[in-house]
Order: structure tokens, then C-alpha cells, then sequence
């Protein structure tokens, strides 16, 4: 067994060896350890070099507010988590873990030189180092960054682990489960209300489990602590431990993350790695304790250093000692118990150095007892060792003065600079705080929440306290919940609390430029940083903090934060509480994408929508491209054709014969009612009362703000009833829209609005032939262009099926959609294209609709348009009911910006050459040898290789471009510059003989 | 996640079934072209952007597709009342802040 571990000591299994590597070293620890305790046990502080400056670091703390000791873990493939902190890791039988941020090796490690370069890497260099020269940039100062960026190193592969997401309703949430917590659980479970109990460490007793001494009514702590939780399993509390409280939410939600599978050696093929739970709680309390303060000198983060209380966790809970010869530097009573408790373990206490000049009677007989030196008045300015704190230099102080320093042999430093609250969650709540000038600290003060907070989280030290003030907000959250409750008194003995001083940076003789006395260790941030920030004139603290990185490393400054704003605020000359605090944020640790993502991934990660056809397009070979949610068959290549050899073919055999077409994504929105007529002339610009049933039109949708919004084909079937269609992606925006007005502004209208899109699966067919090919399936009706002409409606029955046949066309062509109920939508498309084989049938998908379409020049909403078109703008002015006294969008349309002659007009576009197909998004100009930045026109919106013109044709917006027919323009790309001739958007057919076969 | 009451349905449900819809009590004029440009400009884009209680459009939009009002107090984020689309504003004195 290693010298570090006390036999008989803490709350591991001594009988229970655990082997794991770190680095490719088998570490063997004992069960009940963490990655970082085992480390300890066999004599390793060094375990991982600093973000910044690469500087050889162990572990400061032993729980979740540890900054330095971040290791990568990993157990299998794709399961490997960067940045774990050794100090909540649990060790397992072939545990896999390595230390980060070094090159090549931990202990000797190249990136260090930024150590030396300490004075180019002060607070805000990354605003000044790189400034020049600029050709510097691409070659040296990016390639440097990048390679020196980022904690740890990202996982490449993807994660195997699954992760689960829970809902759980409680009357009253602990978080917490020290002896605050567990007295507040019981208070309040003894009244009859469900109780959860949560806690981050692997097992409850917060503060207990490091002070074994106490005596809690007659029993010893861990006795005491042991009837406790049977008890409160028996009330029927929830008990919850390696589950921490990350953020805390409106209206009493606290969003957990319980870690299920990383302490296991197996892992349960069943069980998720982590679980989300969104908790609404009837009341919440905060029983989070307090967080040691480090002390801010020069060296004080040399592998050795680390806090009192930390290395009194270290010996009574995991039964390690972190050194054989100890030296202590505190300004507050409680390091002294750490000592003493290391004494008796057989560590020899070098010095204990307190900046106080008074220190209680009891703690000095006590030293004297076990003969350790006590320097009072004493500071400390520095230390030395490589890999390992090796000496402390102790000076004392008089009048302000720092006298003559003496170098202590260590291999362990402790300190302590107070405690500070744990209100990271009250503070997501924006519950405020108020400085207590007594305990130099923050406490809570106005809540926003129905919470409590317990114990040390306000300021009550010691577990006396803890346990009645747990008993007491316990009890008062039941009477919250209207429950009779009293509060238990417990008598605690051999409780330790203390008081102590506070620091900004300890008093030293050294040059204060070259200290290295780091505030936050995780960012590298030294007070020297923080000092030059406010001389650079950082005035708030939010500024300090960004200008310094202060506070925003993983860690969010949980144990720099007060150092820092005591600093800043010396530095300031502003008392602390006018500086105020930095705003915490959730997560209150860093928190796994799994356990956010829960099952919302892979196929789970977004639905997709398919339509009933879709079946038909994967059999013979579709390319697919997702629009909004749908799966849209984009092209049917057949073999060794590219995306464009299929997309002409597509093209010509549509408008040589017969293309087929799955159009069954278009948004449908049935409007009846006695107002139905009344209620489509206000929303949509084109004028309905004279359109006869049987007729279809053309609608366009605008927003109040005259801008295009949507379009599409509508019908009117009956006087009462209109058969609307949106673009794909439109349709829930529109019926959305559509109720908006209904509902709040025309609320006197009889109309009834009902998405109707996954109702009707939609086939539309294409093509001189169309006609021949669905006159057979239709009873008794008359398709001739007489009977049912270019824009109309019918309902009838096809192929047997109740039918709504338009006569409309999309393409140029002659064209029908045929819509029948979805699920006889696949049956009646097999018929189709089994009876069209005379014809050529082609099926044809979105990417030949975009070129048939756009060599007509119609627009696609969203492509052709963004946002700020109107209808004059795309050319669409024919559709506007200019004699109706109001639709959407009409009042804008006359305000003055949007009457402008030049503003940016959909119109075609030719490229001089005749072959150059421009890119869709390319940016276009009038003058293309004018300096740089050029003046922009406009953008080119579609663009197309076009079969049917022989050459490439493009749409775009260009300013004025309606009365620069003829014009040249020039597209200015990477390589060259192209020339394209403005002209009409219809490229094919102008005159539209193809409709009117 | 807030809890919003919806006040046709009378209960009280998660965020996740309703969605935001602006500023309230933004009446569309009965006859627009009657309104000058600055009025429609206000109408379309000037909204109050208040710090404390605003009066705000809410929709229970997977529930029963209502649009309502709501006064919510920017600050806090709390909801001080719901109530059905064409009543009157509340009267801010007399809200209690418990829209649960």
C-alpha cells in the first residue's frame, strides 16, 4: 500500500483494490476513489498542464469546483469525454484516463514556453498581439491559435451512449444532500409531502462525509448520516445522488442531470448514460453549501498547492494523505482542522502561516499541543518546485511592511482564504444578493422564487448550524405548501465552525509585475491581469471579466469570482458591492450535448414527412432532398446519368409528351363558410367575389407589410367554399396566419378554417399528353378545353375516388392535378404510370418543376423573393385587386419606399456567352471595373440549365431592373467576371399556345 | 419553461404548446387607406418594447389554436394574466402576478 493512504481512514473499501490507467500507468486505487483521490494516494499531484501557459497542474479542490485536474476518460469506442474532472470521476476496473493540454509529455511539455513569453500573453492579448503585421495572419497567428485553442481535445466519434429525458413533479426539491439538505428533506417529508433529494457526489452527506468527528445526537457523523437516509428512504424521499441541479428555471423548473453509467466497471445494456429531468417543484430548496476561497500569491498554483478543506477531504473521506510534510497559509480558522487532522495521520505540519495577528486561544494551544510552528502576521510571496511545490516562502508582516522571507521545506501547500456561498442557481433565478460586510461575502436577498436557501448557502458556517437551519427552511417550506410543520433541534458536538479574514492579493515584497499569483487557474488569469484591465480602463466588471477571461472558463469562475471582484474593486478604489457580481449561468457544470439532446437524434433528431407516393419514388431510384420537413423526390436518374443528364431528359420528355409529378407536399387549407368569399378577398390581394365555382385562380398572400409572402392555386368549389394551396413550406405559416386574422381582427366572419394537406395526395401530370391519358378514369366528364379550361376546378370521380381535378399548370404545359384522398394517392399513380407506357410517362421530380417552372418565369416564394418583395416587384402587379377597398398588404403598398422606381425587380437573365450557368446567390453590378467594395444591384435568385432554351437562364432582382431591358450587367466570381443581358423572365412559350391545347 | 394559462381552455400548461405572437392590443384600422403613412409605419413596426409588464399576443397553438392576450412583466418573466382576445386590457393595479 502506498504511504499516502491511511489505513483504516475515510470511506473507501481498503479491502477493495481498483486498477486503472492514467497516461498508460496502472494506478491502483481502492473502491470509493476518484480518479483524482487514488492519484493522490500513490504520491501524483501533476495531472495535467494549464490552458494558457501550459504551467504543470494538480487538483486545487476535491469536488465539482475543481479547475485544474481535467482529464480525458474514455471506456470504449466512441466513448471518450474530454475535460472529466478527475475529482468526480469514480474509479473502475479498467478505467482508461489520460492528462490534457501537454507536448509531448506531461512532464515535459513544449507549449510551457508560453510560461516564459508570460509578458506577451497578458490580460488582452489576443486583442493586441495580433494586430500586425496582416500577412501575418493566415500564415503564423491563426495556425497558432487554432493548434493552442480548447481544453482537452474533442471527441471524433460519434457516441455510442444513449441518453434519457424525464418529466418529475414534486412538492419540495433539495438540492443539496449536506446536513442542511438532509434535515430539510426530512422536515419536510415528516409533514406528508413528496420529497426529492438530489446530489452531485456519488453519495449523500455533503459536508459530513469529510468531518467523521462530529457527533450528531450522541452518534458519530457517519452513523447518524447512514439512520438518516434509511429513514428518509422509508418516508418515501427520492433519493437521487450523482445528479446535479444544473440550471434553475422559471417558475420553480430545475433542469438534473444524473449520471447513471460512468462509475459502473458494466455497463447495463438498458440503461441510458445520463438522464435529463425537468423537475417542477412546488418548492425548491437551495442547500448547496459554501466554496473555499483560494488565497491569491505568487505560485499558488504549483501541483502541491491546494485548498485546506479540499486535503481534509482527501484524508477523511478517501483515507489519503496529500503530503508528508505540509505547509498551511490561511486567513480563516478552518485550515487549522485540516492540519491538525493530517498531524494526526502522521504528515508533519512544517508551518501553519496566518495573515490574521489574532487568532482564537483554542486553535494556538492546539498547535502548540502538536508542536507545529504558527506564524501569525506572516504572508507568503512565493514558492518553488517544477513539477511539485518543494519549498513556501514565509515573510512576516509589519505596519504594512514585508519583511525578510524564510523558505519553508514542503511538499504540500493548504490554504485558505474564507468561503464563499454556492448561489450559482439562486442566481439563475435572478434572485439578488447582498454584500454582508461581517462575512466579506455575498448572500441571498430578494428571491423570485419559491425557494429557500439553508445553511451555508446564507452564511451559516459550521454543522450545528447547517442541521437546524435545514430543519428550519425545511418546515418552512411545508407551511408554504400549507402543511403544519415544526422544525427538530439536533445537538452537534466537536463542530468546528470558525471566522477568518479576507484578501485581495496577499501582501508581498516581490515586484507585482512578476507575480504569478492566479485568481482563476482554469483561464490562466492572474491578478496582475485583472489589475491592468481596470488600468486599461475597464470600468465594469462585466468588461474586466471579458477583457480578462476572469470567471468564463468551464468552471465559471467558482472559485475566482470573489477574488476577482475583490481585486477589481481594490483596483477600482470602489468598495466590492458597488463593483457587484458577474451574472452565473446554467449550466451549473458542464453538462454532456447527450444528456440536452436525449433522444432527439439521429432519426428522432427531426420527423420526416413522407408522402404517399413516396414509397413509389424510393423503388425506382429517386434522389431525395428534404423541403421544410417533407422527403421531396428531387430527380429519377437512371444509370450513368448526373443530376443535370436527368434533369434534361426529365425536362424534354415533359414537354415533348407526358411528365408525372408527386405534388402531394403542397400546403392545402379548406376556407368555408357563409364568409368564405368575403374572408379570401381580404387575405389575399386578388379580387374573388366574380371567380365562379369551378374556377381556379391564382393567389398571392402578402404581409401587411405589402411584402410577398406565399402563393398558390386556389379553387373555389362552391360559393361557400374555396380549395386553398400554399407552397410546401408555407402551409402551417399560412393557416397560422390565416386564423391570426380570423380570430383577432375579422372575428365577425362565419368562416372555418382546416389544414387539409395530408388529406389529398396530389398527382400532377404534365405534357401535350395529359389529356389522353386521364379522359379514360374519369366518369362522365367532359375534359375538352371548352368544358374544363386552363384554371378551373371539378370535383368528379377518377379511377373510382371521390377527385378534385384542377386544370392548372405549373409548367407551361398542358397540365391537371389530380387530387384524391391520400390513401388511394399511391394506387391511382400506379395505375397512371402503367397505362401512360404509350406515352413516354416520365416521372419527373422538384429539381425539373424548378427548371420547367423558371423557364416560364415563375416564381418559387422564398427563392425568387425574400421577404422584401412586393407584388410590382416580382412582376405579379396583374394580380392585385386594386379596385378592392382592402386586403393584407394594400395600405403598404402605397407607402413611399415601396412605390420607388428603383427598387429591385424580378427580371431574367442571359449570359453573354450563351453557356456560363451563373450561381444562384451571385452578387451583380453595373460597372465591373469601378473600385472595390463595388457598388451591388441585385443578386441572381434561380438559375438553370434550360433544355427547352438551349442555354442557361437565369432570374434575378436587380434595382430598376423592369426598365433596363436589353441592359448589360456583370457578375463579378472569384476567377472572372461575366457578362448577362437583362430580359424577360418568360424564356419559353410567352405566349402561353401550350396552355391551350 | 414558463406555465402559461390559456383561457379558453381555463388550465394552466407547459410553454411547449403555445407560441409567442407579439404585442397586444395593436388594433388593424377598419379602413386602411384612411390611415397616413407615419400611422400605418407605427402600426406595422413601432412596438413598445417595454421593460416590465407587457401587454403580449400569445397562441395555444397545440392545444385549442386560440389566439389570447396576456400581460407578462418582461423583467421577472412572469405572467400576471391571461385573458381572451378582445376583452378589454386588465387594469395593471390590480394584478396580482399569479396567472398560475
Amino acid at each position: 500500500m502506498s504511504k499516502f493512504r491511511v489505513a483504516g481512514r475515510g470511506r473507501v473499501r481498503h479491502d477493495a483494490p481498483v486498477s486503472f490507467t492514467f497516461d498508460g500507468r496502472t494506478i491502483e486505487g481502492r473502491q470509493g476513489d476518484t480518479v483524482a483521490s487514488a492519484l493522490l494516494a500513490n504520491g501524483t499531484h501533476l495531472m495535467g498542464r494549464s490552458f494558457k501557459y501550459h504551467r504543470p497542474r494538480g487538483p486545487v479542490a476535491a469536488g465539482s469546483e475543481e479547475p485544474n485536474a481535467l482529464i480525458g476518460t474514455r471506456r470504449g469506442k466512441g466513448q471518450y469525454e474530454p475535460n472529466t474532472r478527475a475529482t468526480m470521476q469514480e474509479i473502475w476496473p479498467g478505467l482508461t484516463t489520460t492528462s490534457q493540454n501537454k507536448y509531448p509529455h506531461l512532464k515535459f511539455d513544449l507549449g510551457a514556453v508560453n510560461d516564459r513569453a508570460y509578458m506577451l500573453f497578458s490580460a488582452g492579448f489576443y486583442y493586441k498581439t495580433f494586430m500586425w503585421p496582416a500577412s501575418f495572419w493566415d500564415k503564423v497567428y491563426e495556425p497558432f491559435i487554432r493548434a493552442a485553442a480548447g481544453l482537452g481535445v474533442s471527441p471524433t466519434e460519434e457516441d455510442v451512449d444513449t441518453y434519457a429525458s424525464r418529466y418529475l413533479h414534486t412538492d419540495v426539491l433539495v438540492v443539496g444532500a449536506g446536513p442542511a439538505g438532509l434535515e430539510a428533506a426530512r422536515a419536510a417529508a415528516s409533514t406528508g409531502l413528496r420529497v426529492t433529494l438530489v446530489d452531485e457526489h456519488a453519495e449523500m452527506g455533503g459536508a459530513l462525509l469529510s468531518e467523521p468527528h462530529v457527533q450528531i445526537d450522541r452518534l458519530p457523523a457517519w452513523d447518524w448520516l447512514a439512520e438518516q437516509i434509511a429513514e428518509l428512504q422509508d418516508m418515501g424521499v427520492k433519493l437521487m445522488t450523482r445528479t446535479t441541479a444544473i440550471g434553475y428555471y422559471h417558475q420553480n423548473m430545475v433542469g438534473l442531470c444524473q449520471k447513471l453509467t460512468d462509475h459502473l466497471e458494466t455497463q447495463p445494456h438498458d440503461t441510458p448514460r445520463e438522464r435529463l429531468w425537468r423537475v417542477r417543484a412546488g418548492q425548491v430548496i437551495l442547500a448547496q453549501g459554501a466554496l473555499e476561497k483560494p488565497l491569491v500569491f505568487d505560485g499558488n498554483d504549483r501541483p502541491g498547492v491546494m485548498l485546506a478543506g479540499a486535503a481534509q477531504t482527501y484524508l477523511n473521506r478517501f483515507g489519503v494523505r496529500v503530503g508528508d510534510e505540509i505547509a498551511v497559509v490561511t486567513s480563516h480558522d478552518s485550515a487549522y482542522h485540516a492540519a491538525f487532522d493530517l498531524a494526526d495521520c502522521g504528515s508533519r505540519i512544517a508551518v501553519i502561516v496566518d495573515t490574521r495577528a489574532l487568532v482564537d486561544d483554542a486553535l494556538v494551544a492546539e498547535c502548540a499541543r502538536r508542536g507545529i510552528p504558527l506564524k501569525r502576521s506572516h504572508t507568503v510571496t512565493g514558492t518553488a518546485g517544477r513539477l511539485r511545490v518543494k519549498s513556501v516562502t514565509v515573510n512576516a508582516v509589519e505596519g504594512g511592511h514585508v519583511g525578510k522571507g524564510r523558505a519553508y521545506k514542503c511538499d504540500a501547500l493548504l490554504m485558505c482564504g474564507g468561503w464563499t456561498p454556492s448561489l450559482h442557481l439562486f442566481s439563475h433565478t435572478k434572485g439578488s444578493l447582498k454584500w454582508d460586510a461581517d462575512a466579506q461575502t455575498f448572500l441571498p436577498d430578494r428571491m423570485t422564487e419559491a425557494c429557500q436557501i439553508a445553511g451555508a448557502g446564507r452564511g451559516l458556517w459550521g454543522i450545528s448550524a447547517a442541521l437546524q437551519d435545514g430543519a428550519t427552511m425545511g418546515a418552512e417550506a411545508a407551511r408554504a405548501l400549507g402543511r403544519d410543520a415544526a422544525a427538530r433541534a439536533l445537538h452537534a458536538a466537536h463542530d468546528r465552525p470558525g471566522t477568518g479574514a479576507s484578501h485581495t492579493e496577499l501582501p508581498t515584497d516581490q515586484p507585482a509585475s512578476r507575480a504569478k499569483a492566479f485568481v482563476d487557474f482554469q483561464n490562466d488569469v492572474t491578478a496582475k491581469d485583472l489589475r491592468l484591465a481596470v488600468k486599461e480602463g475597464m470600468r465594469s466588471i462585466e468588461h474586466v471579466k471579458r477583457y480578462t477571461t476572469n470567471g468564463m472558463a468551464t468552471d465559471q469562475g467558482k472559485m475566482s469570482n470573489i477574488n476577482g471582484l475583490n481585486i477589481a474593486a481594490d483596483a477600482l478604489g470602489k468598495p466590492a458591492p458597488q463593483v457587484g457580481l458577474t451574472t452565473f449561468r446554467p449550466p451549473y457544470t458542464p453538462t454532456s450535448f447527450g444528456a440536452f439532446a436525449g433522444y432527439h437524434r439521429g432519426d428522432h433528431f427531426e420527423l420526416t414527412r413522407r408522402t404517399p407516393i413516396d414509397g413509389w419514388a424510393e423503388d425506382n431510384g429517386a434522389v431525395f432532398e428534404p423541403v421544410s420537413l417533407w422527403r421531396r423526390a428531387r430527380y429519377f436518374p437512371r444509370p450513368g446519368e448526373d443530376m443535370d443528364a436527368a434533369v434534361s431528359r426529365e425536362c424534354r420528355a415533359t414537354r415533348a409528351s407526358l411528365g408525372i409529378f408527386d405534388a402531394s407536399t403542397l400546403g392545402k387549407i379548406e376556407v368555408v363558410g357563409p364568409d368564405a368569399a368575403a374572408f379570401m378577398n381580404r387575405m389575399y390581394t386578388n379580387p374573388w367575389d366574380k371567380l365562379a365555382p369551378g374556377r381556379a385562380r391564382y393567389g398571392l398572400l402578402l404581409g401587411d407589410d405589402g411584402y410577398i409572402r406565399d402563393d398558390g392555386v386556389i379553387g373555389r368549389l362552391a360559393d361557400d367554399r374555396f380549395h386553398v394551396t400554399t407552397t410546401t413550406g408555407g402551409a402551417a405559416r399560412v393557416l397560422n396566419m390565416m386564423e391570426d386574422y380570423l380570430q383577432t381582427e375579422w372575428s365577425d366572419l362565419k368562416v372555418w378554417l382546416t389544414s387539409t394537406t395530408e388529406n389529398w395526395a396530389v398527382i400532377a401530370l404534365n405534357g401535350p399528353n395529359a389529356r389522353k391519358l386521364i379522359a379514360p378514369f374519369v366518369d362522365g366528364l367532359d375534359l375538352g378545353d371548352d368544358a374544363l379550361p386552363h384554371m378551373s376546378v371539378t370535383e368528379c370521380t377518377f379511377m373510382g375516388h371521390p377527385c378534385r381535378l384542377f386544370r392548372i399548370s405549373f409548367t407551361g404545359e398542358l397540365g391537371f392535378e389530380i387530387n384524391v384522398p391520400a390513401r388511394h394517392g399511391r394506387a391511382v399513380w400506379d395505375k397512371l404510370i402503367e397505362a401512360a407506357a404509350e406515352y413516354d410517362i416520365t416521372p419527373y421530380g422538384t429539381e425539373t418543376m424548378h427548371v420547367l417552372r423558371a423557364e416560364k418565369g415563375f416564381i418559387i416564394v422564398g427563392q425568387d423573393t425574400d421577404g422584401t418583395v412586393t407584388p410590382d416587384d416580382a412582376g405579379l402587379g396583374w394580380a392585385l385587386g386594386r379596385k378592392k377597398a382592402d386586403f393584407v398588404g394594400k395600405r403598404a403598398l402605397m407607402r413611399p419606399d415601396l412605390v420607388l422606381a428603383n427598387r429591385k425587380q424580378l427580371v431574367g437573365l442571359l449570359t453573354d456567352d450563351g453557356e456560363t450557368k451563373l450561381e444562384e446567390g451571385a452578387q451583380i453590378v453595373l460597372d465591373p471595373d469601378q473600385p472595390k467594395p463595388m457598388v451591388i444591384v441585385g443578386h441572381v435568385t434561380s438559375s438553370y440549365n434550360s433544355d427547352a432554351a438551349g442555354r442557361p437562364i437565369a432570374l434575378a432582382l436587380i434595382e430598376g431592373g423592369q426598365g433596363k431591358m436589353g441592359e448589360t450587367v456583370h457578375i463579378p466570381m472569384p476567377d472572372r467576371t461575366i457578362a448577362a443581358k437583362i430580359t424577360s423572365p418568360q424564356f419559353y412559350d410567352p405566349n402561353n399556345d401550350r396552355l391551350k391545347l | 419553461m414558463l406555465l402559461i394559462r390559456c383561457p379558453y381552455c381555463d388550465e394552466t400548461l407547459p410553454e411547449l404548446e403555445f407560441a409567442y405572437a407579439g404585442e397586444a392590443h395593436i388594433a388593424r384600422a377598419l379602413d386602411p387607406s384612411s390611415v397616413t403613412d407615419e400611422d400605418w409605419r407605427d402600426f406595422l413596426f413601432i412596438r413598445s418594447n417595454a421593460k416590465g409588464p407587457h401587454y403580449e399576443r400569445w397562441r395555444h397553438v397545440h392545444g385549442c389554436g386560440r389566439f389570447f392576450n396576456a400581460v407578462r412583466d418582461t423583467v421577472t418573466d412572469r405572467f400576471l394574466t391571461t385573458y381572451k382576445a378582445g376583452e378589454a386590457k386588465p387594469d395593471l393595479e390590480t394584478l396580482t402576478g399569479d396567472a398560475r
